[in-house]
């Protein structure tokens, strides 16, 4: 096989993502459109006001967050990294025996300290 | 084919990267580098990197990007223009960059071969990982990971532990304003 068949080939592997990339476009731009020359446009003063029961903004959206999101957020992605290891892990998981499940155990050991840790320092709770 | 792939993906890599510098309002640009770390992945699709791939989706367009929102609220940014100002210095260091990048782009050896990495994995290790390398990229990492590389794999564990407990004691000491409950 050439390389450019080769590749081919191994891209048409992906196809079924293409199309779910495809079909997730073609329905939020469809409906926004379809929305668009379907719906009744009869604005008045009324309707065009805030909600009734809504409240009347009263600051700017752009308001600084708490940082605890921000600790939450670096948590998150140290969690993300670790589970990123396990999935070569599972798939070789036959090929590299006990070691591997021991390798594995350690792994997760320390990140279980991590995890002791974050929580008796109480960074996740949400005081 | 491959150009095609290439060509596209590069192509919108380029223009979203141009675009995260070029927005004035920080919610865009971060926008703008969620699709270029699409665009990224589909690169390394295309170099039979699919592991690669799914990390840049994971962590990179999931876990970086919303570190990059979070700076991004925290830092209470309103469509400000001060950050967007030419200093004469950064004009200076970016022509020096984009001049390193010709000079390399220009002295490469150009060669066709799709399958750099694998290659590579194949002809550097046993017939075992050769022949597993065939049927996938992510169980070729998992079986080179966990066996020759399995001290640097446990040392990456301590260093995100190190990390972990960093981040924790940063935000705890209120270095980032916030208070000691």
């Amino acid at each position: 096989m050439s390389g450019t068949e080769h590749l081919l080939y191994y891209l048409s592997d992906y196809f079924p993502i293409l199309v779910f990339i495809a079909v997730a476009f073609a329905f939020g731009a469809g409906t926004l459109i379809l929305s668009h020359f379907v719906q009744p446009k009869l604005p008045d003063a009324e309707k065009l006001s805030v909600y009734e029961c809504g409240s009347e903004p009263f600051s700017d959206a752009r308001m600084p967050f708490p940082v605890r999101y921000y600790i939450i957020a670096m948590l998150f992605v140290i969690f993300d990294i670790e589970i990123l290891f396990l999935y070569p892990w599972a798939v070789a998981f036959d090929k590299i025996g006990m070691i591997g499940m021991a390798e594995m155990v350690i792994f997760i050991a320390l990140f279980v300290v991590g995890y002791i840790y974050a929580w008796k320092k109480g960074a996740l709770e949400w005081d | 084919m491959e150009t095609v792939a290439f060509f596209y993906f590069a192509a919108v890599i380029v223009l979203t990267a141009v675009l995260v510098v070029a927005f004035r309002n920080p919610i865009y640009s971060v926008i703008a580098l969620l699709v270029m770390f699409f665009h990224v992945a589909g690169l390394f699709v295309t170099l039979h990197a699919e592991f690669l791939a799914a990390v840049q989706i994971v962590v990179y367009a999931g876990a970086i990007l919303v570190l990059y929102l979070f700076v991004v609220m925290l830092l209470n940014l309103k469509q400000d223009d001060s950050y967007q100002r030419q200093v004469g210095w950064g004009i200076g260091l970016g022509i020096v960059g984009l001049a390193e990048m010709i000079y390399l782009v220009l002295s490469a050896q150009v060669g066709n071969s799709p399958a750099i990495g694998t290659a590579a994995l194949q002809a550097s290790a046993s017939p075992k990982v050769a022949a597993i390398v065939t049927r996938g990229n992510t169980e070729a990492i998992g079986y080179m990971l966990y066996t020759k590389y399995l001290f640097p794999f446990e040392v990456a564990s301590l260093i995100l532990l190190v990390a972990m407990i960093g981040a924790i004691l940063l935000a705890k000491k209120g270095v980032l304003g916030m208070k000691e409950p």
